[in-house]
């Protein structure tokens, strides 16, 4: 009995594994697309507009079936069709990061737009008329401030994006959702098994909240705070 | 892409029927969330301490563990306690333990009542006490004032925040497919991919639909703000 709370304790590493691999995707996604969507070229901002309203609109668990099995298919299309008599099949746990990247980066989009947005215009034009190339701007003035702007909706983001983790078990991926029904599966008794792994969620999401409140008061430090 | 597999009878009926058990889901989730939301609510910026406390710690555990794991907890889980299976064959509530349309629906009212709790109380707690001085120097009674004032303004103010929910929903009965015995959108696309081997078209179908669904009901929820929030905008010249 005790094994089994073992592995599934185990399983847990490979959860925050994919939701930090899956964190750093998406903040990377978002920050391109926040780019893209306030570039006054179409062509960046079109697709990018387009990105983050189709995806918000499809659940999790189709876009994960989606990438999972089809990509698994177009790939080996694509080599039969190359000739190459290679099947492939596609690694649950880098599915499972691109999707949640994927998906989570037209949340993060719209964070960091809002972010970049609520950094007044004057300082930028200060910036310009300091000489600032666009990219020292962006180094200097946007970026810095960005991050305390954007907190906020991180956090929110990022709470979810943990709890999306255990979709992964349903593509097979052996993380602690996963173990936790093998191993209900196996004892027949799912009740203590589900309810460890919930705590265990509970535990990540509670240390994740603390170290993000304690980031949020750094970044917030010397601003003023109105209270009613 | 061989889209013709999608469009036969036999596959328009299944993703049909997936349709109406994604709809009853969500509809009869959030019908039940909804009561047990405003009940929670209350207890949650009530008086009692006691009540604060229990119910504070309820919303923590159901916004701070996954969905999956609360569907699986309710159906795989309840089951296994003897006083549950004491009492299912026969004993009328209890029966209904062994279907897994119940069972997912008590997990996704269970779930939306938790978050839409936390969002009503944040929109009562910030009604302006002069209302409520005013309403109380009317003499109204404490129910009075909380369904006279409080309650009408908080819900408007919920507004914007639960249609983001009930977006949200939506997507969580996709969630349903992972309970055997019910055949939502995503389970008719997974059983139309297990038939003909066709991942791309069947999950890109059901994309489709809850895409469709979604604006839906964004559409639906820009109405109603339009509605029920109208006094906010700049008046129209």
């Amino acid at each position: 009995m005790t094994a089994y709370y073992w592995s599934i304790l185990h399983g847990a590493l490979l959860t925050v594994g994919v939701s930090l691999a899956a964190l750093l995707v998406s903040a990377l996604l978002g920050m391109v697309g926040a780019l893209a969507k306030l570039s006054h070229r179409a062509v960046f901002r079109v697709p990018a507009t387009l990105y983050t309203t189709v995806i918000r609109g499809i659940p999790d668990l189709v876009l994960m079936l989606l990438v999972y099995y089809g990509g698994t298919i177009g790939i080996n299309n694509l080599l039969e069709l190359a000739g190459s008599e290679a099947t492939l099949d596609l690694n649950p746990f880098f599915a499972g990061v691109f999707t949640l990247g994927f998906i989570y980066g037209a949340y993060m989009t719209e964070t960091f737009r809002g972010a970049m947005l609520a950094i007044p215009h004057g300082q930028m034009e200060a910036a310009m008329a300091y000489g600032m190339s666009p990219r020292q701007a962006f180094m200097r003035i946007t970026a810095p401030q960005m991050l305390r702007y954007a907190l906020p909706g991180f956090t929110n983001n990022w709470l979810v994006l943990i709890k999306a983790t255990a979709l992964v078990s349903l593509i097979g991926l052996q993380e602690m959702t996963y173990l936790a029904k093998q191993a209900s599966a196996a004892t027949r008794s799912p009740f203590a098994f589900f309810l460890f792994t919930a705590g265990l969620f509970l535990v990540y999401t509670w240390v994740s909240l603390i170290v993000l409140r304690w980031l949020n008061a750094r970044y917030s430090l010397g601003t003023k705070r109105v209270t009613l | 892409m061989n889209w013709e597999v999608i469009f036969t009878p036999d596959s328009l009926a299944m993703y049909g029927e997936g349709i109406l058990t994604t709809l009853g889901l969500l509809f009869a989730s959030l019908a039940a969330g909804a009561i047990l939301a405003l009940i929670f609510a209350l207890a949650l910026t009530g008086p009692s301490l006691l009540l604060q406390r229990i119910v504070g710690a309820y919303t923590f555990v159901i916004r701070g563990t996954p969905l999956l794991i609360q569907v699986y907890l309710i159906y795989y889980g309840l089951a296994q306690l003897e006083w549950i299976q004491a009492r299912w064959d026969t004993i009328w509530p209890w029966t209904h333990f062994k279907e897994p349309f119940f069972c997912a629906l008590l997990a996704f009212s269970l779930n939306t009542a938790g978050y839409t709790a936390e969002m009503l109380a944040g929109s009562i707690r910030e009604t302006n006490a002069g209302e409520i001085e005013a309403a109380q120097s009317f003499g109204m009674s404490r129910f009075q004032v909380l369904l006279r004032v409080v309650l009408p303004s908080a819900m408007r103010r919920t507004l914007p925040a639960y249609s983001n929910e009930v977006v949200m929903m939506l997507q969580s009965t996709s969630l349903a497919s992972a309970v055997p015995g019910l055949l939502d959108v995503t389970a008719a696309a997974s059983r139309i991919y297990s038939d003909f081997y066709l991942p791309f078209e069947a999950y890109l179908a059901a994309a489709a639909i809850y895409l469709v669904a979604t604006f839906c009901l964004i559409g639906f929820f820009r109405l109603a703000e339009r509605h029920f929030l109208g006094y906010l905008g700049p008046r129209k010249g």
